[in-house]
């Protein structure tokens, strides 16, 4: 596996060079492998997927505009080969927990879109019926543990989550996402120490979207490279390729293979970009244009869909299909949604404690 | 049924050790609990009894260790976090309110933390502001936390084992200079439910309510009171959350006049709204307003003489007694 000191300086930031869309001959070995790995069948879904939390996600903003979801509402678009591409790399019983940046990841972990759709309407059929909301998104048939609204409130939860695996000697692993602007607080630094000092199943996935609201991570961090974290701490760090959901597959299904018969952890950067401002009410002009445009030239999605059409996995007439029914499956989330009864108002006195 | 004389010390370590012996699933972690045997000694003999993998010393990360507790407990274990005083709790406070109370509700049912945070809280002896903090008022006032404030040996141990076994997140909080008090406590097993206070001491001319090491002093102080001609009934709720009210509406339905004394701070403090509850259930039991003896609006202060006049004494409490009785 590639360490942070001999891979660091691979994946460009602003300033240098622009970047390419990936191809068939640009593939190195461990994304060829990967490809193969996931085959036609696999690779389709995976791109089924990241289109379907687009798609989803693209609805969700106009569904906001007419007030059938309130709140905050932070979207995920432009993220979407980080958290589709690790998810698919670890099994169901492993464990997942992220931020409020959330839906990617339910959705990458099979929770279906009408759930989740309905959890944004507030109603009854919702994952929590209705009480958590976009930033808490809870499975306990999917073992996520949230959907976490306070920075980096979610790294030790994920952590307790590896402490128990260890514990039970279960071979689970715990994946835990957070931001960037997460690594400045205390949680992660904490968290990081027990999980190498215990040798804990802990993936640290650091979704580098460069941006902390609208401070951007060079006025919020005295260094750039994430992966400069891990060897502080005595732990193995690797930068991916954010954009690249074979990237992103490959390093985790790897760390994973490894990890599961002797636990450790790892820490990983994934530099990436959200196309859209922090949470829904956030015009995001604290960004140039043309930034956007650079990462839009590498988008996720069309990445994979360019790379199969080359590699004749999925024509242009396959992915229309496809795409149509994915979006025929958010109408139908919606209509889901939207049919849904609100709860009873009796709902809002249950579940302070357990019975 | 015979019981054993024993500390406050000895009854939570007991508690710990017959849970542990029960559940595997349960384990204790925090500073100083495995090798050093605890900075209290609670936790004493617990790791040469059951091994590392169930008694774990930390890093001085409480937020991270606590955290580290909720997310074990919402995937299959029960843990019992130390914190080596109640004080450290306020580094842990976004997982102890965001998470360990809020998961179940936010989670709509599905995530419980079955989870004990314990600890020794309260003002020690001149350990000065930042060590002497009396917690309660602050976790009872979220949903989804219990919070329990034991004064006795039997109390410790009944109440420590029925929090060990609870599906929620149990605030314990002991009281430092109570650790090394004794008591009677059964020999046979024993559990103690939450929300059912006790009767220190019984009589009729004023209730004075009060928690924890409280109730200590003023028992040492009824013959004080005695003095004066006044009788009273203490009662100790012993779980602040959930509170016994039938216990003290019953009390007050007899006396008809009520002192709460605390160890925290006045302002929205357990007292606050302990008197809230007795205004609303019993208004017209009462023969005067409920009067309050609390900690003064002030952090403890190092020297002897100002951390005395700061906390709560027989002294003041008679005082108030008289105030009700309109004796004053």
């Amino acid at each position: 596996m590639a360490t942070a000191a001999n891979r660091k300086g691979r994946t460009s930031n602003l300033g240098e060079r622009r970047k390419q869309p990936i191809t068939l001959k640009t593939l190195k070995p461990r994304w060829k492998r990967a490809m193969e790995e996931l085959g036609r069948e696999g690779l389709v879904a995976l791109y089924r997927q990241m289109f379907l939390v687009r798609s989803f996600e693209q609805r969700c903003e106009q569904m906001y505009q007419q007030r059938k979801i309130g709140g905050f509402l932070h979207l995920y678009m432009g993220e979407e080969a980080v958290g589709v591409g690790m998810l698919a790399a670890i099994g169901k019983d492993d464990y997942v927990c992220t931020s409020y940046r959330d839906h990617g990841i339910a959705l990458a972990r099979g929770i279906a879109s009408r759930t989740l759709m309905a959890e944004l309407f507030g109603k009854v059929d919702g994952l929590s019926r209705g009480k958590g909301g976009s930033m808490h998104f809870y499975s306990k048939e999917h073992n996520l543990l949230g959907g976490h609204g306070i920075v980096g409130g979610q790294i030790p939860i994920g952590l307790g989550a590896a402490f128990s695996a260890k514990y039970r000697d279960s071979g689970q692993m715990s994946l835990i996402f957070l931001g960037d602007g997460a690594v400045q607080q205390g949680a992660f630094h904490e968290c990081m120490n027990i999980a190498s000092l215990w040798k804990l199943p802990a993936i640290f996935i650091i979704e580098n979207n460069q941006y902390g609201m609208g401070t951007s991570t060079s006025r919020s961090s005295a260094v750039q490279d994430f992966t400069s974290k891990g060897p502080g701490y005595n732990m193995e760090a690797i930068m991916v390729d954010g954009m690249n959901l074979l990237d992103c597959y490959s390093v985790v299904a790897d760390a994973v293979a490894v990890r599961r018969k002797k636990p450790k952890p790892l820490l990983i950067e994934a530099k990436t970009y959200r196309y859209r401002g922090h949470s829904i009410s956030d015009p995001a002009t604290y960004r140039k244009k043309d930034e956007i445009e650079r990462y839009r030239d590498i988008d996720p999605i069309s990445q994979i869909r360019s790379l199969m059409a080359e590699n004749s996995w999925l024509d242009e007439a396959q992915a229309k299909e496809l795409e149509r029914e994915v979006r025929d499956e958010v109408v139908d989330a919606v209509n889901f949604a939207d049919e849904s009864p609100p709860s009873d108002v009796a709902e809002r006195g249950q579940h302070v404690y357990a019975e | 049924m015979g019981t054993m004389n024993i500390t406050m010390r000895e009854a939570l370590n007991q508690a710990m050790a017959e849970e542990m012996e029960r559940d595997e699933t349960i384990f204790l972690m925090g500073e100083e609990v495995a090798e050093y045997n605890g900075a209290y000694k609670v936790s004493e003999g617990l790791l040469d009894r059951f091994g590392p993998k169930r008694v774990w010393d930390t890093p001085i990360s409480e937020n991270g260790f606590c955290g580290l507790g909720i997310g074990a407990a919402m995937t299959g274990l029960r843990p019992i976090i130390e914190f080596m005083t109640f004080n450290f709790a306020f580094v842990a406070m976004d997982q102890i309110i965001n998470n360990a109370a809020k998961t179940l509700y936010m989670s709509g049912g599905q995530f419980s933390v079955p989870m004990v945070m314990r600890g020794p809280g309260g003002a020690a002896a001149q350990v000065g502001a930042q060590h002497s903090s009396v917690l309660d008022s602050i976790f009872a006032y979220f949903p989804g936390l219990k919070v329990v404030s034991p004064s006795t040996p039997k109390d410790a141990k009944g109440l420590l084992k029925t929090a060990i076994r609870d599906d929620n997140p149990v605030i314990f909080i002991e009281n430092e200079l109570l650790y090394g008090v004794s008591g009677e406590v059964p020999e046979e097993e024993f559990t103690i439910p939450m929300g059912e206070g006790a009767v220190r001491a019984e009589g009729g001319d004023v209730t004075l309510i009060a928690f924890s090491r409280i109730n200590h002093m003023l028992l040492e102080g009824i013959p004080e009171f005695q003095k004066e001609g006044i009788s009273v009934e203490l009662i100790d709720p012993r779980t602040v959350k959930p509170l016994d009210l039938d216990i003290i509406a019953r009390s007050v339905s007899k006396t008809h006049r009520v002192v709460i004394v605390e160890e925290g701070h006045r302002f929205a403090g357990v007292g606050a709204q302990v008197a809230d509850e007795i205004y609303q259930r019993c208004f017209d039991d009462l023969d005067a307003p409920i009067a309050r003896v609390t900690h003064a609006e002030n952090p403890l202060p190092y020297a002897k003489h100002l951390e005395a006049v700061s906390l709560p004494s027989v002294a003041e409490t008679i005082r108030a007694a008289k105030a009700v009785l309109y004796r004053a």
